[in-house]
């Protein structure tokens, strides 16, 4: 199944990118992907969501969603 | 309830006027409101103990907006409220440059007063905005909120 990944802020340049599409064998628990992407870091302080709502680390990602993870938010 | 990310400068007491004057034409509530309160954030020119010399504002597109029509559903599940309205810059911000604009219009004074801290707290924790602050050694990500 596929999925967009989207980086945000200082995430984005630690990254090294803006977005990527990943091709998951079967439905993944985000925390899973963030551990595929990140080489395994910590996600302590990263946010994640999934079509651009918030969700926790072990909400599953389907064929399709968009997911986002990015730093503590600093607005206003 | 207009929800308005903006990549250009704007003025916070325009907006209110400009709002209000739309809002007793088109929904008939000349009268109905007794409080307006307003909270507006602008940019200073030092954080952290140090000088800062412009800052830029990155968004989430999409899930931003959908996240500040989320706050101001909530904030008007919560208190009786007549009208919301939030304007939010992005892009390259100078010094003393209004970053937010958060006004609340009710029967009373409470619901005005507490509902516009309510958005602008929820805003501030949870809104995706990320701010990046030039200072003499370079560009910098701010990791943390100030205190409220």
């Amino acid at each position: 199944m596929k999925i967009t990944v989207k980086y945000f802020a200082s995430l984005r340049e630690q990254m090294g990118k803006a977005e990527e599409l990943l091709t998951l064998s079967d439905a993944t628990p985000i925390a899973d992907v963030w551990n595929n992407v990140s080489g395994g870091s910590s996600s302590d302080s990263i946010l994640m969501a999934i079509n651009m709502e918030y969700v926790k680390s072990d909400t599953i990602v389907k064929e399709g969603d968009e997911v986002a993870f990015f730093p503590p938010v600093t607005g206003g | 309830m207009p929800i308005e990310i903006r990549s250009s400068s704007f003025n916070p007491w325009d907006e209110i006027k400009l709002h209000q004057q739309k809002m007793e034409q088109e929904m008939n509530i000349e009268g109905q409101y007794g409080a307006t309160a307003s909270f507006v954030g602008s940019m200073r020119d030092f954080n952290e103990g140090e000088p800062v010399q412009s800052m830029t504002l990155e968004h989430y597109p999409g899930m931003t907006e959908k996240h500040l029509e989320k706050i101001c559903t909530d904030a008007r599940q919560k208190w009786d409220l007549i009208e919301t309205l939030v304007i939010h810059r992005v892009g390259d911000i100078k010094i003393s440059e209004p970053i937010v604009l958060v006004c609340v219009w009710s029967a009373h004074r409470a619901e005005a007063f507490d509902a516009c801290r309510f958005i602008m707290e929820d805003l501030k924790s949870k809104a995706p905005f990320w701010k990046q602050e030039s200072t003499s050694d370079g560009k910098r990500w701010v990791d943390k909120n100030t205190p409220g």
